[in-house]
């Protein structure tokens, strides 16, 4: 059923974030792929590559849906997680342990302004 | 407001997770898109599809007068068969793709689109000469069982043997004790019934079925499955592959244009056309590179836009990313390649073989 860790910050977009020592790694929340239905593909950006915060930065698809993966902070690619393109329906199995990328913050306070997990709860809840 | 089917408690009280679908509350899927698919191509699954319109015509000449608005023929149907058939205007390109079902000369039922349902109804009475259809979509509900296991759990609910209805063959009788029109058809590339019964009933069959059919675990399956079933197989989905800018015999169904009939509307225009060859095709593709192709993407060839695409997914059984889509008469033969633009990347596909699913 719906699980939100709370040691996580996330966006009103539905993606995870946490910290990596000085990165950020980013996934997207229970709810994003509960909406999505069965994931069959994952597209990312290339490593090194920057992204900005509240862009896209990827694309994941369901059999039915596409949707766009937007960056919780701005910075550069870090890090790209293969295993997810490779098995799109891990995102399913596990959102919080199917990381999608990992990113070097152009700014390292950004992320302490993501929400934390009662905001983000309780903006789930307002929503239904 | 959305309209509901008769099954819509039903579909709330199962877990379905409800969407608009043309102007009807229906549901997408209940415990996963690709466990329900699953399920159709080798158990059994349950379909509300009673938003589907039924038009119907009687008496006298019913069957010339039916028989004048469609492209199949069902003059050439014995009682008790039914046939896929075009709907066309007067260009030769679709109002709608229908089935229609002969009960005898004087009685000819049509079954069509749910968001096409009073269009179609109001181009029949407007070209209709004699004998005026009536328009049932009201007086019934549909349920389509289907699957490989499908014949078992409808036939152990009917007193009335089913072996002889074949495909694309029905009958009436009682299934559960509710009358219905039992249907040898689907949408799914898998055996199976479409059951027509009244409304009231619906609710009472719906779950008889799912009763009877728990030896073979019987469940219901959502619009979303219905629409990756379907096209696995390249069945045409209104809308999306066919629409009044298409013609049949562009659409690849050349098989439901029946040439030799004395008459329908759009024939000559199918006729010229058939003389001159189609100036485009709709082809089923397979992706050469990554990327799932999509409704409205284009199809390219040396960065120039030649086609779209008309509908595409992941397939569940096929495991594979397809598309179906319109491309120039050239670039139609099997083996032919070309690009489909996914976001801005020109990605490869390869005209195959269709349908995308063979039974294993």
């Amino acid at each position: 059923m719906s699980n939100y860790p709370s040691d996580l910050k996330y966006t009103k977009d539905h993606e995870w974030a946490k910290k990596a020592g000085s990165n950020i790694v980013v996934g997207v929340t229970f709810h994003a792929q509960d909406a999505l239905g069965a994931v069959v593909y994952v597209e990312l950006p290339k490593v090194g590559s920057t992204v900005t915060a509240h862009a896209s930065f990827g694309v994941i698809e369901s059999t039915k849906a596409v949707s766009e993966l937007f960056a919780p902070v701005t910075g550069k690619v870090a890090k790209i997680n293969d295993d997810v393109t490779a098995n799109p329906g891990s995102v399913n199995d596990d959102p919080y342990k199917a990381w999608l990328i990992e990113i070097e913050p152009a700014t390292a306070s950004d992320f302490d302004a993501l929400l934390d997990q009662p905001t983000y709860v309780a903006s789930l809840d307002a929503a239904k | 407001m959305a309209r509901s089917t008769p099954l819509n408690a039903a579909h709330r009280k199962l877990g379905g997770r409800m969407v608009d679908f043309a102007g009807w509350d229906m549901p997408v899927q209940y415990d996963g898109l690709i466990q329900e698919h699953e399920r159709v191509r080798t158990g059994v699954g349950l379909f509300d599809v009673s938003h589907m319109g039924e038009i119907e015509f009687t008496g006298p000449g019913a069957l010339e007068e039916a028989n004048r608005l469609i492209t199949n023929d069902l003059a050439k149907c014995a009682d008790g068969q039914a046939v896929y058939a075009g709907l066309l205007n007067e260009k030769g390109t679709f109002v709608d793709d229908v089935v229609a079902y002969r009960f005898s000369p004087e009685h000819i039922f049509i079954c069509v689109n749910a968001s096409n349902a009073d269009k179609d109804f109001a181009w029949m009475a407007e070209n209709a000469k004699k004998v005026k259809p009536v328009n049932r979509s009201n007086d019934f509900a549909q349920i389509a069982v289907q699957g490989p296991k499908a014949f078992g759990v409808v036939q152990r609910l009917s007193p009335k043997s089913l072996e002889g209805v074949g495909t694309y063959r029905f009958t009436t009788g009682d299934v559960a004790g509710v009358p219905c029109i039992i249907s040898r058809t689907g949408y799914t590339g898998e055996d199976g019934f479409e059951l027509y019964c009244a409304p009231d009933k619906a609710e009472a069959l719906w779950y008889a079925i799912l009763e009877a059919g728990k030896p073979e675990a019987a469940a219901p399956a959502g619009l979303g499955a219905r629409d990756s079933l379907r096209t696995e197989m390249k069945y045409a989905l209104y809308g999306n592959d066919i629409d009044d800018a298409h013609t049949p015999l562009e659409a690849g169904l050349g098989w439901i244009v029946k040439l030799d009939k004395p008459d329908f509307i759009g024939k000559s225009v199918l006729v010229a056309q058939k003389a001159a060859g189609v100036p485009r095709k709709l082809v089923g593709f397979e992706m050469l590179d990554t990327g799932i192709p999509r409704a409205h993407y284009a199809i390219t060839q040396d960065g120039e836009k030649v086609g779209e695409v008309t509908s595409g997914t992941m397939g569940p059984s096929i495991k594979k990313a397809v598309g179906i889509g319109y491309v120039p008469t050239a670039l139609s033969a099997e083996g032919s390649t070309f690009n489909v633009d996914i976001r801005g990347r020109a990605a490869a596909a390869r005209v195959v073989k269709t349908p995308f699913y063979k039974k294993p």
